[in-house]
């Protein structure tokens, strides 16, 4: 149900309803605007685009919500204009409902187990004491996008917007775990958080990672994004951030590392977060998770968004209209973002933005003449160093997973 | 620096306190119709109302069979056969296919 703060938030994160031509006489009820107004993309499942509001957390912009509790809240595209997504703007994901407010003077990082030779508690000021490392990273959901899918799956019906990209700044989790010491047979690192379901047999979420990825330099314990302490709903004090992967792996508020000899089994590795074998162009494996028919969701898939316009916006006739976006990969590097105004026969390359490092989202730009008034079509496909594109037709899986399909944007020139 | 933990990981949840809900959580308005009052009873303890509507109107009978089957047996959802079966009717007619 719309409200008249709602709405008003919406029309308030970037002239949304006037840039985009739109006016409220257009729609046929209340809650058609409100999806308008917040710039939804319309395939999106018809009862997600009436539920969805914009909402602020506290601390946080106004966002779009998807659940109250937990709290799942994506960023809209005018906020991820820029390589940095500023804490406030950024997504919000969470599987369970009990979610603590950890306090930095008592939380305690524990680590050890069967797969490590001693064990250690660490308070906050003891992990700032290792080395701090940053590294400019993006935390993408795996399931973004998952409410484009057609046909659609059951979940969180995320538009464009859960992800982010921030300078996480911590001590490299290969420094905590060589405070224990890995075994020679240390096979997974397994880690949780301090929320956890409602009802007790709620399966804890719980996550492990390869030894080779918890081990790599720029796996970490991060206590800092963009500057500042990690805000509540990213996971304060510290999470585990894992560039190139997807977020399921990026625990928030963890607590607890443990070094395991054996294939961690728990629900959300054994069943939750899997994709079918062979199908999606990944390089990184996570082998001793593996079976015949899928293994866990690893690194994430190139993909680009165009994020200057919204959807269906108008421009003026005669001139060159500049489109811009982001674009990024699990860590190869972004090698082109290509742009195509004729449906993708012809491709012409975007000007690639600033560096900021190889897990960043990298900015493009491009000049497109609308000498004609009328609708246009601008696609965007990102490349990657090791040959990776986007995907042209959906890759259907069940979970709705890896949703890289290249976008179009329509404008109106008018 | 390096300490042993003696007293065991329950350390680790010292000092921290359980948010009821998220703050600023708003009612969500399910269609009114037979059953609504059991899913409000049975859900709503776990998650807000608004995953319902969210993932409709897409799936067909078995699909929220299977989704009324996952939150009991995998997520533990402590919900008697009786309601279940008046919570799958609802779903099935008022945000199914």
């Amino acid at each position: 149900m719309i409200t008249r703060r709602s709405l008003l938030e919406a029309t308030g994160t970037g002239a949304i309803l006037v840039g985009a031509g739109h006016a409220l006489s257009r729609f046929a009820n209340l809650a058609e605007a409100q999806a308008a107004a917040l710039n939804l993309p319309s395939q999106l499942p018809d009862g997600a685009r009436r539920e969805a509001v914009l909402d602020a957390l506290p601390g946080k912009k106004p966002l779009i919500k998807l659940s109250y509790r937990p709290p799942n809240y994506e960023t809209p595209v005018e906020l991820l204009r820029t390589a940095i997504t500023p804490n406030e703007a950024f997504f919000v994901r969470y599987h369970l409902a009990d979610i603590p407010e950890v306090k930095a003077e008592t939380w305690r990082l524990s680590v050890g187990g069967e797969g490590a030779d001693g064990e250690i508690s660490l308070s906050l000021d003891e992990l700032k004491q290792l080395p701090a490392v940053e590294v400019a990273a993006v935390c993408q959901c795996s399931g973004n996008r998952r409410g484009l899918f057609e046909p659609h799956v059951p979940g969180v019906e995320w538009g464009y917007g859960a992800m982010g990209c921030a300078r996480w700044k911590g001590a490299r989790l290969k420094d905590v775990l060589d405070r224990v010491g890995l075994k020679k047979e240390a096979l997974e690192i397994v880690y949780s958080g301090t929320d956890k379901g409602v009802v007790d047999k709620t399966p804890d979420f719980v996550k492990s990672l390869p030894v080779w990825k918890a081990t790599d330099n720029t796996t970490l314990v991060a206590y800092e994004m963009n500057g500042k302490p990690l805000p509540h709903w990213n996971g304060f004090p510290a999470r585990i951030v894992v560039p190139g992967w997807t977020a399921t792996y990026w625990m928030k508020h963890v607590s607890k590392i443990s070094v395991v000899t054996k294939p961690y089994e728990g629900f959300w590795m054994k069943s939750a977060y899997r994709i079918p074998v062979g199908k999606f162009p990944v390089v990184a494996r996570f082998a001793s998770q593996e079976t015949a028919v899928n293994t866990p969701i690893t690194e994430m898939v190139v993909n680009s968004l165009l994020t200057s316009h919204i959807n269906g916006a108008t421009v003026k006739a005669g001139g060159k209209v500049t489109v811009s976006g982001i674009a990024w990969d699990a860590g190869y590097g972004i090698n082109a973002v290509d742009i195509s105004t004729d449906g993708g026969n012809s491709w012409i390359a975007a000007t690639l933005g600033e560096d900021l490092g190889r897990f960043a989202f990298r900015s493009f730009s491009h000049g497109v003449t609308m000498s004609l008034k009328g609708n246009y079509q601008i696609m965007a496909r990102a490349t990657n160093k090791i040959g990776q594109s986007q995907a042209s037709a959906l890759i259907a899986n069940p979970a709705g997973y890896h949703h890289n399909v290249i976008q179009t944007l329509h404008l109106v020139s008018v | 620096m390096r300490s042993i933990i003696i007293a065991g990981l329950s350390a680790t949840f010292c000092g921290v306190f359980a948010m009821a809900a998220a703050a600023g959580e708003k009612p969500i308005q399910l269609k009114k119709a037979p059953g609504a009052d059991k899913v409000e009873a049975n859900c709503t303890a776990c998650h807000t109302l608004d995953y319902i509507p969210m993932n409709s109107t897409f799936l067909n009978a078995a699909g929220w069979d299977a989704e009324l089957t996952k939150m009991i047996n995998v997520f533990g959802a402590p919900i008697n056969p009786a309601d279940a079966k008046i919570i799958g009717d609802y779903l099935k007619a008022n945000y199914g296919q």
